[in-house]
């Protein structure tokens, strides 16, 4: 079982992904492309940790380029435990190995770990962590989020690495973000996503009931909603990633860095043999989806669609929040996963981001705590932290 | 049947900015060794981002200003797909949806050219092959250098059409400071089809790439024409649309790899870079700074009495007008220093090959103000001049040296006329005996004698006296 690629300090209190850059320490990206890849800079969220005098701890294993259901993907191997899988980052914070652990997320795998390894997962408003420094697929909406035991573990962090960077052309203005801000949960209104509660399976259902009674404990009035556009989101969200990732990935050529074929006769034959050689077959598969749709005569129909879809979520989500805080759903639709063939990956981590589509597509913040999923406006991170708090607390 | 050429022109000129359109490498191209102005975003590194370049849309902006455009002031970045080794991320971030210009217009004095849009783009770095080792190595020096991509309507009917545009292109974008155009910066695309005369419908097209000299361009679209009206007339070949490219040493252009031609370039917008809003505010900022264009400036020199004619030449070219600023602002008359600029620089830079005019306009400022004070003759300024442009030399030390002084007495003159006839028995035999050619030699001898020095007039007259006595 290798949690790290790379193990850098033992004393060091935070884990970080290895799709996350640390100048000089290898960063593969779970991919053999990078397999002896070393990054030239540091991720500014790093760069803050650092500055803030938290020392890394190593480089987590991650599934190739973040894109699988749990890390299983990784080229050096996936994480099981008890015969199911699990997050790598997800599991040393669960053993309290590290304090916390930075995770991208892009289409919803440290999110889906948080929630089969029981701890929690935040992925902020997009353009409030800089992306300066993650090895890119889905860059409108990929972002780095914070792994930690309790929401109050994930304050800490995320207060750090938050901000505006001048490196990232979509980062946000404000120089600092205050989640201090202690929400009363009883005054809050929760939207239980109808479609998405009823697709989960009964272990699902049955903690995010438990969940649902908690909140009207604390006083919260809880309301079940339609949210039938998720499935909407979700097969747009498939279209942007891919796309994206298929051209992101495309620099992975062998020419001036990472992995090249060892024999070839032109040009062509180096860029195919070291790609075809490099990649596993999810990877190959997003980018083969991704390059259909923004080919010529598919763009229209695909990619711009995906956009407009973009918009009509943001706009439906605009509604729920005119009238809800906080929207409750699944995180995923079991609570564990057993290991499956590589030739299914594709429709697997397509299935299960229909939970996670809608906050990725959005950029709306997420926070996942006790297996369930949280979705709130932009930058009310407070009011996520603040529910998972108020639960945390009550039922320690 | 008469035919007629329809061509349209694709210009990718470089932008004078200072760094690289989406990291701060130092931009505009000089002479640097292989990789050294590169960085983990410019060189395609995973973890980087672009961040746009301001001062580049600017620059655009300001194109389109001299091009009559219509500025988009919503405008946006978009990737371009395909794999190649000198394209460091196998995606070249352009314009594509939304082009920061379109519908302008240049007048090339009898017609006018329409102009299509204008876009801002990025350059891609370059390969260099080593036959001996048949290695090829890449270069990402001018990956990311900013470019414009000016796009014409096919609304030209003759090279000299092309030629014309293209050099008002340069002036103009040279006036403006939007691209120092140098060599090779300013690089074209030509399409081209033919059709009988007065026929509105276009004929098959032929794209000729990535050509950056006049002449070259002209011999290919004059090749072109040739090929294509063959074709139509005696069934040479069956033409299709396709690229080409001109062989400057066959003198012909050859059809490139259908491959390199066929791409789907899978184009969409790049989510890295938000859209650029041109508030009408900055907008305005951008039209203040406009400078004189290459026709007000024209107008003005001939305002300071200038001949149209050379106003045109000196406002032609911004490193002459800069010059003849310069030098006219440290108070010397405007039509002098045009003629020493259009007559004596020009002269001396012909003879060495040089291209453009680099002399400090202090130095020819001083050797206008000797030679117009009669401190030396014109012909010692002329060798002033030479030095400067050769060496560099201080111009008050350099008259010292060669002891020029146009104020030798008349005495001192008559003197060496004198002595150089003594000498010269046998040419003053030949002028007596008619050869009048004999004088001009007796002429040459005094003035090298004179090192220079001395009114010519006034030697050839002492000289005319002293012979026919």
């Amino acid at each position: 079982m290798k949690l790290y690629i790379n193990e850098i300090n033992q004393t060091g209190k935070i884990a970080v992904d290895d799709t996350i850059l640390i100048k000089g320490v290898p960063t593969t990206a779970g991919s053999r492309m990078l397999e002896s890849f070393k990054p030239l800079f540091s991720a500014e969220a790093v760069e803050k940790l650092e500055k803030a005098g938290y020392a890394v701890s190593g480089k987590t294993n991650v599934g190739e380029f973040g894109l699988d259901l749990l890390g299983e993907t990784s080229y050096f191997g996936a994480v099981e435990k008890d015969g199911t899988l699990v997050g790598a980052a997800a599991e040393l914070v669960k053993e309290e190995k590290v304090q916390a652990a930075l995770c991208v997320d892009l289409n919803g795998s440290p999110r889906r770990a948080a929630a089969v390894s029981g701890v929690d997962f935040i992925k902020p408003t997009y353009g409030t962590v800089s992306r300066y420094g993650v090895v890119a697929c889905a860059c409108s909406g990929e972002q780095i989020g914070v792994t930690a035991k309790t929401a109050e573990g994930i304050k800490e962090i995320l207060s750090v690495i938050s901000g505006h960077d001048d490196k990232d052309g979509t980062s946000l203005p404000e120089e600092k973000y205050d989640y201090s801000t202690e929400k009363d949960v009883s005054k809050m209104k929760v939207c239980l996503a109808k479609e998405l509660y009823e697709s989960a399976s009964d272990e699902v259902k049955a903690k995010l009931d438990s969940y649902v009674q908690s909140l009207k404990e604390l006083g919260a009035v809880v309301e079940t909603v339609s949210l039938e556009i998720a499935s909407a989101a979700q097969s747009a969200w498939q279209i942007l990633l891919s796309a994206e990732t298929c051209n992101n990935l495309s620099r992975f050529d062998g020419v001036k860095y990472g992995y090249r074929t060892a024999d070839y006769k032109n040009i062509d034959e180096l860029y195919v043999k070291s790609r075809t050689e490099s990649m596993g077959f999810l990877t190959k598969a997003t980018i083969i989806y991704g390059s259909d749709v923004l080919s010529k005569g598919r763009y229209d129909v695909c990619y711009d669609k995906a956009l407009r879809v973009r918009s009509l979520v943001c706009s439906k989500l605009k509604e729920i929040f005119a009238s809800y805080d906080v929207i409750l759903a699944p995180a995923c639709s079991k609570t564990a996963y057993k290991p499956y063939d590589a030739l299914e990956a594709f429709e697997k981590v397509f299935e299960e981001s229909l939970y996670t589509a809608i906050a990725s597509i959005s950029g709306k913040p997420s926070l996942v705590t006790k297996g369930i999923q949280l979705i709130a406006d932009s930058f009310k991170e407070s009011d996520l932290l603040s529910v998972a708090h108020s639960v945390e607390k009550k039922e320690a | 049947m008469k035919y007629e050429l329809v061509i349209g022109l694709e210009t990718h000129v470089e932008l004078s900015t200072d760094s690289k359109l989406f990291c701060s490498c130092g931009g505009h191209s000089s002479p640097k060794e292989p990789n050294d102005c590169v960085c983990p975003a410019c060189s395609g590194m995973p973890g980087m981002l672009p961040v746009t370049n301001k001062h580049a849309v600017e620059l655009a902006v300001k194109a389109g200003f001299m091009l009559n455009c219509k500025i988009n002031q919503y405008t946006t970045f978009d990737k371009k797909s395909y794999y190649y080794p000198d394209l460091p991320c196998a995606y070249q971030i352009t314009q594509w949806f939304h082009p920061v210009c379109v519908d302008g217009l240049v007048d090339i004095g009898d017609r006018k050219i329409g102009i299509k849009q204008i876009h801002i783009e990025e350059d891609a770095g370059k390969l260099v092959h080593d036959e001996a080792t048949n290695t090829s190595f890449v270069d990402f020096n001018r990956t990311s250098v900013p470019l414009i991509e000016i796009v014409s309507r096919p609304d030209f009917r003759s090279s000299d059409e092309v030629i014309a545009y293209l050099k008002k292109l340069k002036s103009s974008l040279q006036f403006a400071g939007i691209s120092e155009c140098e060599e090779g910066a300013m690089r074209c695309d030509v399409n081209i089809s033919v059709r009988p005369e007065g026929s509105t419908e276009l004929g098959v097209r032929s794209e000729i790439k990535n050509m950056s000299s006049l002449s070259e361009i002209r011999d290919a679209i004059e090749f072109e024409k040739v090929r294509h009206v063959d074709a139509l007339e005696r069934h040479t070949e069956i033409l299709v649309q396709e690229t080409r490219r001109w062989d400057d040493v066959k003198r012909r252009t050859f059809p490139m790899r259908n491959k390199e031609t066929a791409a789907d370039y899978r184009y969409f917008p790049d989510p890295n870079l938000m859209p650029i809003i041109i508030d009408d505010e900055w907008l305005e900022k951008i039209r203040a700074s406009m400078p004189e264009t290459a026709e007000e400036k024209s107008k003005h020199y001939e305002e300071m009495g200038i001949a149209s004619k050379e106003a045109n030449v000196l406002a032609s070219d911004r490193k002459l007008c800069d010059v003849f600023d310069r030098v006219v602002s440290m108070g010397r008359n405007p039509k002098t220093v045009a003629s020493w600029i259009l007559t004596e620089c020009m002269g001396i830079m012909k003879r060495l090959e040089i291209l453009s005019l680099e002399i400090k306009p202090e130095k020819l400022s001083r050797i206008i103000e000797l030679v117009e004070g009669g401190e030396i003759t014109r012909a010692a300024g002329k060798k002033v001049l030479s030095a400067v442009f050769e060496k560099d030399v201080d111009v008050d030390k350099f008259c010292e040296e060669n002891s020029f002084n146009a104020k030798v007495d008349e005495g001192f003159i008559l003197e060496t006329v004198c002595r150089i006839i003594a000498e010269n028995p046998k040419a003053v035999e030949d002028y007596k005996g008619g050869k009048t050619k004999a004088m001009q030699a007796l002429f040459g001898s005094i003035m090298r004698e004179l090192k220079g020095n001395g009114d010519p007039a006034v030697i050839r007259t002492l000289l005319q006296e002293q012979l026919d006595k």
